[in-house]
């Protein structure tokens, strides 16, 4: 026994500390991040035509915007459920701690919120002054109030609500880093978690967000588009698959520089997190997070970039992997939530986690949660046009 | 004969009215509250009863002696009494730790300790070098990382030591219970809020000990003001002898101290 270095004697006792048994932060904080990634990609997606100038992204645009906003208008509700006591959520608007990250949320996503439902108001406006014209009763004064009951569209006008989207999604950009920062904030500033504690814990939340945002957006235009047997813009599917590579080997180098990390510098709790790794999470890290979902997207990412591959081959292996990688930050997430929770804080042993299907927070809760967005994204295209096209018949 | 019989009838009359009055008496102290309260215990925590409470005056300590637990489980027992714990939650525990000959250490606490460590433990076949009781509580640590986190301000820090949850304004969103690095914390499944030992911060402003210290046997767990000379904590930690706190690292200055580990 004496060839046991310290980690595994402590390991050895396999001892939690009787309140470590129980994983406080279960689907539904899995689900929030993953949420509010999808939101940050989309809109990283938007702000590339709209700020950046990228003219190839104009016929996803719009539709990224109003995908991020079907999915905004969801991420207070994992949160809501997961609460004990949902009704006193208002208390953190009213009587925030400064001191604590968490009080930052209500204000950091009515922002982001205000911002993103401004910039699509300004950016339908001339669709929504059309749907004025064309509508009676109380659905006119519902598009009156969208438009801002302004029904100029001479050029002036557009050319200023050009300058103001301009304006508005360059501030969108810096609000949309720190909304997903900060839920790696929320994360990385528990030091009692030794998985969680670490400055890198925003930087990897950020980039894997813009990563399951544009994959989001990838997959959501090629399967709506093959329903409504609608052509599919290979040339705006290129600079996706391009910009999605970029974030992707970014966010996938830092979340094995994190695990480097623990593993090169051997702090104090190293035991734990890579018996935690090799343990309890081997498969939903090891094979899956990384094996599965990030080193087969990496080789189809580099075919994609690097290849000259047919059209419809290059849509269909962008589904693939978009949907993989959606899949891998999904992984991600809930290592990081739910696999941080396994370690006890005796840093001697770990519990397990027994997802539940009709609690209000099981598995049932996730797929309703997750269903909504969409359904949301379906009412929001009878007002909001997704695609160009089909605004101009 | 003439003569006697007004002196019996006085003296009957005199007997009948006092079994009369000792009876409504009697009656009397049955429904009656009696003053048998807080105040008939003798103060056990010194300075606390004399005038005004001034919550700047004290500054609160607990020390656990490990030598002297015998991990009878009586405090656990307290505790779940005092506050009417709910089952698989812990608000104090006692851990049993075993040592072997090659530096291995062997820890548990089947139930938190609250039935007491009677047996030895089975499960495992070393030789062992030593074993002791460590009891867990709350550390009341002066830079919190409960407060710190807490979204709503629900729990806060008294000026004389106490780290307190108001469960009228938690949300329960569990975030102290992820920041607090000594596992003190959970979530009461009935009140959906967060809860932890407070070193009966209730009894102690009454002059009591906690109800753990109150009860436990071998005085392993010693509760005082250190800004009261007097105090046995004071003079202990003023004293001879080694003093940990535990994960000091993680800068949380506990007002725990643990003697003889």
């Amino acid at each position: 026994m004496n060839e046991l270095h310290e980690g595994a004697r402590f390991l050895i006792a396999n001892y939690i500390f009787p309140n470590d048994l129980h994983v406080h932060w279960s689907m539904m904080i899995v689900l929030y991040p993953y949420l509010s990634g999808l939101v940050d990609g989309a809109f990283i997606v938007a702000a590339l035509y709209y700020v950046f100038g990228v003219k190839s992204l104009k016929p996803i645009a719009r539709f990224s915007l109003i995908f991020a906003l079907a999915f905004m208008f969801c991420i207070a509700l994992p949160l809501l459920l997961h609460l004990g006591r949902p009704e006193r959520n208002i208390n953190m608007l009213l009587t925030p701690s400064p001191s604590s990250a968490m009080a930052g949320f209500g204000y950091i996503y009515s922002i982001a919120m205000g911002l993103l439902a401004l910039i699509i108001l300004f950016i339908y406006r001339p669709t929504l002054v059309g749907k004025v014209e064309q509508s009676k009763g109380y659905m006119r004064l519902f598009y009156r109030m969208l438009t801002f009951d302004s029904t100029n569209l001479s050029p002036e006008a557009l050319e200023l609500d050009r300058k103001i989207i301009k304006f508005l999604v360059a501030i969108g950009i810096p609000v949309a880093t720190i909304l997903h920062g900060y839920v790696g904030f929320i994360f990385g500033g528990v030091k009692a978690n030794p998985t969680w504690s670490s400055p890198l814990m925003p930087v990897i939340f950020l980039f894997s967000a813009c990563v399951s945002g544009i994959a989001g957006i990838i997959l959501a235009y090629i399967a709506i588009r093959t329903y409504r047997r609608s052509a599919i813009d290979v040339n705006c599917l290129k600079i996706l698959i391009h910009t999605l590579s970029g974030f992707f080997i970014l966010a996938f180098c830092f979340e094995m520089l994190e695990v480097f990390s623990h593993h090169y510098l051997k702090s104090g709790f190293h035991h734990m997190v890579e018996g935690l790794l090799n343990g309890p999470l081997y498969y939903s890290f090891w094979e899956w997070q990384v094996g599965f979902c990030s080193i087969t997207p990496l080789f189809l990412l580099g075919w994609l970039v690097i290849f000259k591959i047919k059209d419809q081959l290059y849509i269909i292996l962008s589904g693939v992997v978009s949907f993989l990688l959606l899949l891998q930050v999904l992984f991600m997430r809930w290592n990081v939530v739910i696999g941080g929770q396994l370690m006890s804080k005796s840093a001697r042993g770990y519990t397990v986690f027994h997802p539940e299907w009709f609690d209000k927070e099981g598995i049932i809760a996730v797929i309703v949660v997750m269903a909504i967005p969409f359904f949301l994204l379906f009412i929001l295209s009878k007002i909001f046009p997704l695609w160009v096209e089909e605004e101009k018949n | 004969m003439d003569n006697t019989k007004p002196t019996i009838d006085k003296e009957r009359r005199v007997f009948i009215k006092k079994v009369l009055e000792g009876t409504i008496a009697g009656s009397l102290l049955l429904v009656l509250p009696m003053n048998a309260g807080g105040e008939k215990i003798p103060e056990q925590v010194a300075g606390i009863r004399d005038g005004e409470y001034d919550l700047t005056d004290h500054d609160f300590a607990f020390i656990v002696d490990i030598t002297r637990c015998i991990g009878c489980g009586s405090c656990c027992v307290a505790d779940k009494k005092e506050f009417d714990v709910p089952d698989g939650h812990y608000r104090t525990w006692v851990e049993r730790y075993l040592k072997d000959f090659d530096g291995n250490v062997y820890v548990d606490s089947p139930n938190g300790g609250l039935d007491g460590y009677h047996n030895p433990r089975t499960d495992i076949d070393v030789n062992v070098r030593d074993t002791f009781f460590v009891p867990k509580l709350c550390n009341m640590c002066k830079e919190p990382p409960c407060v710190q986190v807490c979204p709503v301000g629900a729990t806060f820090r008294t000026p004389d030591g106490f780290v307190l949850v108001d469960h009228k304004r938690c949300v329960g969103c569990a975030y102290c219970i992820q920041a607090c690095p000594y596992s003190v914390r959970f979530l009461h499944p009935v009140t959906k809020t967060a809860q932890k030992c407070t070193w009966c911060y209730h009894r102690v402003r009454k002059g009591l000990l906690p109800a753990c210290v109150n009860v436990c046997p071998t005085s392993a767990r010693k509760f005082g003001d250190l800004k009261d000379k007097t105090s046995e904590v004071y003079k202990i930690l003023q004293g001879p002898g080694v003093f940990s706190v535990l994960k000091s690292d993680m800068g949380t200055w506990p007002a725990l101290y643990y003697k003889g580990a």
